[in-house]
């Protein structure tokens, strides 16, 4: 009959226990800066001796001259500007659209039966695939990038959130139904908090997947964006070009899941 | 006791259960009646079926053969209210004490100043007052079982359903809360029917225990407990000659395959 609270008195071996936990999370933290500091120091010195080729791998000084030229021309903004919303929206919708088929397959358990193995083999599809069709009936703009992005993200929530909506303990639902709840009742108050967690793992996934979405749309779409930027600088075979778009690319998806991250510490 | 009016009573009850690869008779032909503010064990080997009896009762499911009555209503035709208790207390995570002890009434759609007022004063008869802002995790599992309880009486049940309620509990916590819940159950005055396969605490709970075969699993016995002095605690019992007679007897008959 004991209530769990913390406890601040250490003894001296808690100490060590602690300072030795503390050190290691430095350390790994420090490898993984270091790391990334020799990479850089590497390329840039290994290209500014002409040991490997700039011109087919860039460096690091000429990345940082291309955004430059970006930023000058105004392209560096208006492209990262379009690749944001495009993620964006793909990520809402996929995500909105993707939790509400879940429920609805949850609700009805003989249409997710029959539904099954379309998922299935719909999930396994290259999305890509679709590309040329989507952009003959969506038009060679952002409806078609969207889209693209939607389908990537859509079917992997959907498959993601049935999956945790089925794994709710049996015994709460036995207990639900004791007290005579309503399945509307179940979904709202044991279903849906109980996947909470299940949900922020979704949104984590989709912010990859409609990024991908939105990469591959631009590449086929090829009128505006970073997905654009790169595949242009392919052809003209400006691979400084190619090598800032996909930094600019990681900036964008850890900023996006740093984002994520800060919303899940908010309801842990 | 046995002298009040019938609460529930079961008229040749038989259940199957249906799988694909087999046909499963879990229950056969079971009649016994429990009455007004009576505490009736249900003792039988694992898997006869004793969870059965309890989901029937509670209306979630229909029985094959025979009929259920609750005071003397069919069970169809009733509204009599009767609760569960399930072996793990099932508290939501995600919501306070207080909001898992009110949860039975939102369900009901009972929630009025009245039955929440009866509720909390369930948490504060029963010493959990000072945690109806907590999360369950800050509880310990018997404090837990305990808010389970007070869950299951805040919708005001006629009956109790207990489904082996303490068994996820450590010994000692075991023996001390069941003390602590029976003591409870007889104060609130309800009828309960507590589902176990532990002869001890059968013994000292009940007022009646009935005993199951194995599958399919007809009634083999029903013995009234009853000790000289009325108001013994669990482990007081346990020293009692008669709670030897009685567990001798109920272990025979448990053993001794037809």
């Amino acid at each position: 009959m004991t209530v769990n609270k913390e406890n601040t008195n250490f003894t001296n071996e808690h100490y060590i226990f602690l300072k030795k936990y503390k050190r290691k999370k430095f350390l790994i933290t420090f490898f993984q800066f270091i790391i990334f500091a020799l990479f850089i120091f590497l390329w840039e010195l290994l290209s500014r001796y002409n040991i490997i080729d700039p011109f087919l791998l860039s460096s690091p000084s000429r990345i940082f001259q291309t955004i430059i030229t970006l930023n000058n021309t105004g392209e560096l903004w208006s492209n990262i500007f379009y690749t944001l919303c495009e993620t964006i929206v793909g990520f809402l919708l996929g995500t909105i659209i993707g939790i509400l088929i879940a429920i609805l397959l949850w609700w009805f358990e003989f249409i997710q039966k029959i539904s099954e193995p379309y998922l299935v083999i719909f999930n396994a599809l290259p999305k890509v695939a679709l590309g040329p069709i989507i952009i003959v009936w969506m038009g060679s703009g952002a409806k078609s990038i969207i889209t693209m992005a939607l389908l990537i993200s859509v079917i992997v929530s959907t498959i993601n959130m049935l999956s945790g909506f089925q794994n709710v303990d049996n015994e709460k639902l036995l207990l639900m139904k004791s007290f005579g709840a309503t399945k509307i009742q179940i979904l709202k108050k044991i279903i849906l908090p109980y996947n909470v967690s299940n949900i922020i793992s979704t949104l984590k996934i989709n912010v990859g997947m409609s990024l991908i979405g939105v990469i591959t749309g631009e590449f086929l779409v090829a009128t505006k964006g970073i997905g654009y930027l790169i595949i242009y600088g392919g052809q003209i075979f400006n691979l400084d070009l190619v090598m800032t778009g996909i930094f600019i690319l990681a900036v964008i998806a850890s900023l996006m899941y740093i984002g994520i991250s800060k919303i899940e510490s908010k309801y842990k | 006791m046995p002298c009040n009016k019938k609460i529930i009573s079961l008229k040749n009850v038989s259940m199957n259960y249906h799988t694909l690869s087999k046909e499963t008779f879990a229950l056969n032909n079971i009649s016994f009646d429990v009455h007004d503010k009576e505490f009736v064990t249900i003792l039988g080997p694992s898997g006869c079926g004793k969870s059965t009896i309890l989901s029937l009762i509670s209306g979630m499911i229909k029985p094959s053969k025979g009929n259920i009555y609750i005071n003397s209503k069919h069970i169809d035709l009733c509204n009599s209210t009767v609760a569960y208790m399930l072996q793990r207390d099932n508290l939501l995570e995600w919501r306070t004490i207080k909001q898992n002890v009110l949860l039975g009434l939102e369900i009901k759609k009972n929630l009025c100043k009245e039955s929440m007022q009866y509720a909390l004063n369930l948490l504060k008869t029963y010493g959990l007052e000072d945690f109806i802002d907590y999360y369950p995790s800050q509880l310990s599992g018997g404090m837990r079982q305990k808010v389970a309880l007070i869950r299951t009486l805040a919708i005001n049940p006629q009956v109790l359903l207990l489904d082996e309620p303490f068994s996820a509990l450590d010994y000692q916590t075991r023996i001390s809360i069941s003390e602590e819940i029976k003591e409870i159950i007889h104060k609130e005055k309800k009828t309960s029917i507590l589902v176990s396969h532990d002869i001890a605490e059968a013994i000292c709970l009940s007022d009646r225990v009935i005993i199951l075969s194995k599958r399919p699993s007809k009634v083999k016995k029903i013995i009234n407990i009853k000790f000289k002095l009325n108001n013994l605690t669990s482990i007081q019992k346990r020293k009692e000659p008669g709670f030897q007679k009685y567990f001798d007897e109920i272990w025979q008959e448990m053993n001794d395959s037809e």
